[in-house]
């Protein structure tokens, strides 16, 4: 038997490794979607004149 | 830089974006090391192919335990010394623990069906998993429902360290109790029982997922932060309408 031949259960182990990679790729989108809209949510409130004190802006991070 | 300094989230947030390209370069190569080395491995005397169901399995369950860990460290930073950046790794790694605790549920149960003749079972092993995703489910439900940070923070950390009790159960639940889990075959008494074969690619993808959670990691918590900075400005804005 060759190494990526996967016998009679090939559907279980399949449906593993994409599933975890599913997930895993969900997590990286849901962090990366997160991550522009907090940085757009602050551009949008320094925009209309709210800063913090240090003075230091979204751009900043 | 010191360790201290990274109470400043500033700093911390300088840091995150410098590193963050390389962790991320870090864990793909590490990942396709990994499943490379899982396609090649060869099959199990008794299991069969299924055995590289093991290479995802065992370190997102590895790790659903120790992102609770991390989580518990954080809670004891938030309660005895404060730091400023305790409660926003506890959060921010909480819903990381929950999908691979998910996944070592699911791809756990996948590798069941075809070994044991079950996807599901009620012995120790895999209730106390159960129970643990539950536990991460808790907490998330928790830091949503207060809309105070500080006072989340407080409840989530005890919550967290009073869970932290369910690690050495989930760990010794297959030797305290007849389960139909195998026993532990890496991390025991007297070195590992796999053969090499298994071992090293194993131990390969068990890194690559360990830097995928440090990736994913600072990546939230910085999301975290920035979320934090949005509800002060919110807060200013309101404040300055009502003055």
């Amino acid at each position: 038997m060759t190494a990526m031949s996967l016998g009679p259960h090939a559907s279980f182990i399949v449906t593993s490794y994409a599933l975890a990679s599913a997930v895993v790729l969900l997590l990286i989108v849901w962090i990366a979607i997160d991550y522009r809209r907090q940085k757009a949510r602050l551009r949008e409130l320094e925009a209309s004149g709210v800063v913090r004190r240090s003075g230091r802006g979204a751009a900043d991070v | 830089m010191t360790l201290i300094d990274l109470a400043n989230p500033t700093r911390f947030l300088n840091l995150t974006s410098r590193v963050l390209p390389w962790l991320a370069a870090a864990t793909a190569i590490l990942l396709l090391i990994g499943l490379y080395q899982a396609a090649m491995a060869p099959d199990d005397y008794q299991q069969g192919a299924t055995v590289k169901i093991m290479f995802v399995h065992v370190p997102n369950a590895w790790l659903a335990m120790f992102v609770w860990g991390v989580m518990s460290v954080a809670a004891l930073g938030t309660l005895v010394w404060r730091h400023p950046l305790a409660d926003v790794a506890a959060k921010a790694a909480a819903p990381i623990g929950a999908a691979f605790t998910f996944l070592a549920l699911v791809t756990g149960s996948l590798w069941g069906r075809p070994m044991w003749g079950t996807y599901w079972e009620w012995d120790a092993r895999l209730t106390s998993v159960l129970i643990l995703f539950l536990m991460y489910l808790g907490l998330i439900a928790l830091w949503r429902a207060v809309e105070d940070p500080s006072r989340a923070a407080r409840a989530a950390a005890v919550l967290t360290l009073v869970g932290a009790l369910n690690l050495p159960i989930i760990k010794f639940s297959v030797d305290w109790w007849n389960t139909l889990h195998q026993p532990a075959s890496v991390l025991r008494m007297g070195g590992s029982s796999l053969d090499r074969s298994f071992l090293i690619p194993l131990l390969v993808m068990a890194v690559a997922f360990s830097l995928l959670f440090v990736t994913l990691h600072l990546a939230a918590m910085r999301n975290e932060i920035l979320r934090r900075r949005v509800r002060s400005l919110q807060m200013m804005q309101a404040s300055r309408r009502s003055a």
